[in-house]
């Protein structure tokens, strides 16, 4: 055995070489080569945010026509056959394509930053996950462009989306969607909680993380147990229509609503993949306004976990219509008002932080007001569809429209309004204009109100869910007009976040370090963050930590910077426990992905794809996973 | 804030008008049945407390901006005092979410369980789901007192009605607000749903369960009336086809028969057999043409069987060329069936 | 470089027709199809699926059954007593033929007869694997159309 030389390590270099050192190691090459092997979780978060809102803004232009064609009794803007692929769309892309992933890789940006890390803990992995999440969506929406968009609803039942009612390739493109949409969503809870329980900068105890992190974290575990559901029953309905079996076909034994168990299954805890990591941007935002901790961490933490578990006990209020036994569903009408239990507690925590506070009436916090005041609003008239009576009047109407917008807009947009305003500056290194954020909100709350609210009333006035148009006699034309006045106010609201996003991106003026003068550890680095994260790994001893140590925060150092390395603590503590290496660029999971889609879109028209289809992916996560030599140093 | 309180001022102010203008016979909002009254009753319980749940909220938060102190960066910590007095009006509020939960939870379960308590004989009607339009089957033990129809249920008042439901295709959802709640009508499965109407009345319905092209037109029409008028028109519904009173309705009769309508259309007693569209023996009798789609008029009818595409685009009657001299001929015999 | 950017942007076109023809749902009848104008019904997967729809609505089960035969001929093979293309198809539907075929052409509108024409040539997998019909939601007797082996190009001999 040779004697080594010790490798070099931060201990020995001050604060400006190791930034040049650990650039080196640490770097993106700004080519297209390293555009496309980057491993580097800011680059990669900040694609998958952008092509998120990029999907946004589709599904929202989909919305907008429907809105469009609603606005008038008997209107001829598009016909019934666009209507329910529009539609369907809408649904589909924001939930799969917008929602989830926004929310989701929300994560990936700021989780290791918030802990103080610098990387998660896979990072090839989470390249792969972006690349198969953007050709899923980029297949689903060539398809809509063929004439081929999905037009079954974003719920996909059987028997409309079958074999014999779903024509053509349609149902297969929107089932086949969802695979690479979960797979993405799948890799990325993986790494999340891999990074939260083992990655924490040291002295970040379990009762010290921030919020936003345990939200991600309760999030992630829900996805690993509910995805599985849909991703079953969407190959069982691929397996249906391409290869003829029957777990459908009542005529031989299968059976419709089981359709409908596995999609709401895991279809109602997406809700709340969507909403609880909102939750966690409010309760990570609020601190900063108010000047001080958030009131009561410990009641926060256990409410989105027990949102987490009751989520999955709540899936058949959205079958109460169907026939099942009633006694069953008066058990799913406590369990849907129980979960209003969690959620109140949130809301209630979040008034006692503000009150008596010293505010800072910024953007971000106006949008958590206008947070509070919409998802109020659904979540009130989510515990009277929680009632199985009230539900068997209103379900599938438009007070169900208007019921979920208000959640998922009012409960999930509200918030990433605000965290785009708040987080921004850390992304971008550029604050965005105060005086447009205000206006933003006004036009957002204007807009969305004016489109939403009416809907709970035209709903108990008899409309139907899924219509392309309605006879004037109905008499639902003017607060239709109504709804589609708002919905134009509301997307002005969104092109103005453009316009702002894309002025103050031109501005010469970069945001300062900590420009909201926040506690927690992603303000502690650059805006935007070196490629290294934190140039040494920060010790925390409390929940905000740049609060308690204002002016130099404590460090551990002993980590290389002659490659990429990372520190591993335990999972409860966050006591040191080893260093360990962290993968560098490489071209592999983009080939993996380039692959895995390309299996993925030919066995929508043959099952042999994945047959053929396993050698090249074998090939590739073969060289993937090819042992490089680097040790790992305990 | 302002923002909410003047959308809501607009509702509020626009309420009445819009309001006004609408039809109330598909509402929620204009129960007109024991049933429907139930659930209204308890939709309105749940809209004032939530209502009230949400005007204190707000108020919180206009309280909380009130009392804001004026900004400064130094982070500060609650005191002890302060925590405790937090801690302790928190968990009221939860307490008392829980007691509010916990009452909604009752008043629900025992409204469910008032709604399913079987009245006695009830008239038993099947309905069956097709895109995009209702077969309607009235059942009796006595063979000859069964008939059919389509789109148009009629039912007597006080008297409880029980519809068993089932579809031949995709998943539909029987829906008439202002008598009952809706119920889904799914392929392999047999639903019912039962209820009495109090007052006659016509009540309009329509398909809640998205069920494909034509999802926007499948409506139906329940007309309530006094037993006496519900037994007349039984013993009408009952009889054959009234044969052709004229020369046109008689070539009305044969080019109905001979051409492509008899395919899929039944007149029961001229000789058509078709079951694939709806029963026309009464046709004439019907309010609505094409599932709730237009009033039944010479004029309209005569549009609708012209181009039904136009009308109602994806639907499965074909446009049947036609001259208008024959189709005048048609009109005129489906609406002499009475 | 420009040249390869016509090449993407030809395909691309290519690929709208393909796409677009085959999933279209054309409600209106338009000007009365031909044996020339006619072959779109049998690209499309909508006209085939109503044909099939049709199939089963004017009973043929009862003599074809589903392609296999029974008191009438069998129309999943490739024996055609009256010709097995599109146009020869469409007329057998619509004038009948001796020993027990009806005529349709009374009772059923022209584009119906090509679509029906359209779902029988789906039968022997004479049309393409993408746009045939799969399983229904009913008793299974034989395999669904879009899973059958294409048969041999002998079809269409007069």
């Amino acid at each position: 055995m040779t004697i080594q030389t010790e490798p070099p390590r931060d201990s020995s270099f001050d604060d400006a070489v190791l930034d040049q050192r650990l650039t080196e190691v640490w770097g993106t090459k700004p080519t297209l080569w390293g555009w496309l092997t980057t491993v580097d979780h800011k680059l990669i978060g900040r694609r998958y945010i952008v092509t998120a809102i990029f999907f946004l803004f589709l599904g929202g232009i989909a919305a907008l026509v429907m809105r469009l064609q609603l606005g008038g009794p008997n209107a001829h803007i598009v016909g019934p056959d666009t209507y329910n692929q529009l539609f369907t769309m809408h649904g589909s892309t924001m939930m799969f394509l917008f929602a989830v992933p926004v929310m989701e890789t929300i994560g990936v940006f700021l989780v290791p930053l918030m802990i103080g890390t610098r990387n998660v803990a896979f990072p090839r992995l989470n390249a792969f996950s972006y690349w198969v999440y953007l050709f899923g969506g980029l297949m689903l929406w060539t398809a809509f462009f063929l004439n081929s968009g999905p037009d079954a609803g974003w719920f996909s039942y059987v028997p409309l989306a079958g074999p014999q009612y779903g024509i053509g390739k349609r149902s297969d493109i929107w089932a086949q969607m969802i695979t690479y949409t979960e797979l993405s969503g799948l890799a990325v809870a993986v790494e999340i909680i891999v990074t939260v329980f083992k990655m924490r900068a040291p002295g970040m105890t379990l009762d010290r993380i921030p919020l936003f992190v345990w939200a991600a974290l309760v999030t992630a575990f829900m996805i690993i147990f509910a995805m599985p559901a849909v991703m079953v029953s969407s190959t069982m309905l691929i397996l249906d229509r391409l290869v003829g079996t029957h777990f459908f076909n009542w005529a031989e034994g299968g059976d419709v609503l089981l359709w409908q168990h596995l999609f709401w299954f895991f279809g109602h805890p997406e809700v709340y993949f969507i909403f609880i990591p909102a939750t966690g941007l409010i309760s990570s935002m609020i601190p900063a306004f108010t000047r001080r901790e958030i009131f009561g961490y410990p009641a926060l933490v256990l409410s989105l976990i027990a949102t987490g578990f009751l989520s999955f006990g709540l899936w058949v209020h959205h079958m109460f219509v169907t026939g099942l036994p009633r006694l069953g569903e008066s058990f799913f009408t406590a369990s849907s008002m129980a979960v209003a239990i969690p959620s109140g507690i949130q809301i209630f925590c979040w008034i006692a932080s503000m009150w008596d506070a010293k505010l800072r009436l910024r953007t971000p916090l106006l949008f958590v007001f206008g947070f509070i005041i919409n998802f109020v609003i659904g979540g009130l008239t989510g515990v009277m569809v929680a009632s199985v009576p009230i539900d068997t009047q209103v379900h599938d109407t438009y007070f169900i429209v208007a019921h979920l917008h208000y959640v998922l807009i009012g409960g999930a947009v509200f918030p990433l309004l605000g965290a785009i305003y708040y987080w921004f500056p850390k992304v971008y290194g550029r604050l965005l204009n105060e005086r447009l954020g205000q206006l933003n909100f006004w036009l957002a709350m204007v807009g969305f109100n004016l489109t939403f609210f009416p809907m709970h009333l035209l709903g108990l006035m008899g409309m139907p869910r899924r219509i392309y148009t309605y006879q004037p006699e109905m008499g639902w034309g003017p607060m239709n007009l109504l709804a589609t006045v708002g919905a134009l106010i509301f997307f002005a609201s969104f092109l103005l976040l453009l316009f702002n996003i894309v002025s103050s991106l031109r501005s010469r003026t970069p945001a300062t370090d900590n420009p909201w003068e926040a506690g927690t550890l992603e303000w502690a680095t650059g805006s935007p963050p070196p490629p290294y994260n934190f140039a040494r790994i920060p010790v925390v001893s409390g929940r905000e930590p740049l609060w308690d140590r204002p002016n130099s925060l404590p460090v551990v150092t002993g980590l290389r910077v002659d490659r990429r390395e990372l520190l591993v603590s335990t999972l409860v503590d966050a006591k040191p426990d080893m260093l360990l290496g962290s993968p560098r660029p490489t071209i592999w999971p983009f080939a993996a992905a380039m692959v895995t889609s390309v299996t993925l879109l030919a066995s929508i028209f043959t099952p042999w794809a994945v047959v053929w289809g396993a050698l090249p992916i074998a090939i590739v996560f073969t060289g993937w996973f090819w042992p490089t030599g680097v040790k790992e140093e305990e | 804030m302002n923002a909410r309180r003047f959308a809501q001022q607009i509702a509020l102010a626009a309420a009445p008008a819009l309001l006004a203008g609408c039809v109330d016979s598909q509402s929620v909002l204009n129960p007109q049945s024991g049933e429907a009254h139930d659930l209204a009753r308890l939709f309105w319980i749940f809209t004032t407390v939530c209502s009230l749940v949400w005007v204190l909220v707000v108020a919180a938060l206009l309280t909380l901006l009130l009392r804001r102190r004026r900004p400064d960066s130094t982070p500060e910590t609650d005191n002890l005092e302060q925590q405790s007095r937090k801690t302790a009006v928190v968990a009221g509020l939860v307490a008392l979410t829980a007691v509010i939960l916990v009452l909604f939870t009752l008043g629900s379960f025992y409204t469910t369980r008032g709604l399913i308590a079987p009245g006695p004989h009830p008239l038993l009607i099947k309905v069956t789901g097709a895109q995009w339009w209702w077969q309607v089957e009235y059942e009796d033990s006595d063979p000859t007192q069964v008939f059919s129809t389509a789109n148009e249920i009629h039912i007597p008042v006080g008297r409880p009605v029980t519809f068993d439901l089932e579809a031949t295709d995709v998943i539909h959802s029987f829906w008439a607000p202002n008598l009952m709640g809706k119920q889904d009508l799914i392929p392999g499965h047999r639903n019912s749903l039962t209820l009495t109407a109090d007052k006659p009345g016509e009540y309009r319905g329509q398909c809640a369960e998205f069920c494909g092209l034509q999802h926007s037109h499948m409506a139906f029409l329940v007309v309530a009336q006094t037993p006496a008028e519900f037994w007349a028109w039984r013993q009408a519904q009952l009889k054959p086809a009234a044969p052709p009173a004229s020369g046109q309705q008689a070539l009305g009769q044969h080019l109905f028969v001979e051409g492509s309508c008899a395919t899929c259309h039944t007149i029961s007693g001229a000789g058509a057999g078709g079951k694939t569209g709806p029963d026309l023996t009464h046709f004439g009798s019907r309010s609505t043409i094409a599932a709730g789609l237009m009033a039944n008029t010479p004029s309209n009818l005569a549009a609708w069987i012209k181009d039904p595409q136009e009308l109602k685009p994806g639907v499965n009657m074909p446009q049947v060329p036609l001259s208008d001299h024959d189709r005048g001929a048609i009109v005129a015999y489906l609406e002499a069936l009475k | 470089m420009s040249s390869a950017f016509a090449k993407i942007g030809l395909f691309a076109v290519a690929l709208v027709l393909v796409g677009c023809e085959r999933e279209k749902r054309d409600f209106n009848a338009g000007p009365p199809s031909s044996a020339a104008t006619a072959e779109h019904f049998e690209r499309d997967a909508y006209d085939i699926s109503q044909g099939e729809r049709l199939y089963g609505w004017m009973n043929c089960v009862g003599c074809h059954s589903h392609g296999g035969g029974g008191i009438g001929p069998a129309l999943s093979d490739d024996n055609w007593i009256y010709g097995g293309t599109l146009q020869q198809i469409h007329d057998t539907i619509r004038d009948g033929r001796p020993n027990g075929m009806p005529a349709w052409g009374a009772r059923l509108t022209d584009d119906e007869i090509w679509q029906i024409a359209a779902y029988v040539r789906s039968m022997g997998r004479y049309v393409a694997k993408d746009v045939a019909p799969s399983r229904q939601d009913a008793m299974q007797t034989s395999k669904a159309e879009s899973r059958r082996p294409r048969l041999s190009p002998r079809w269409g001999a007069p």
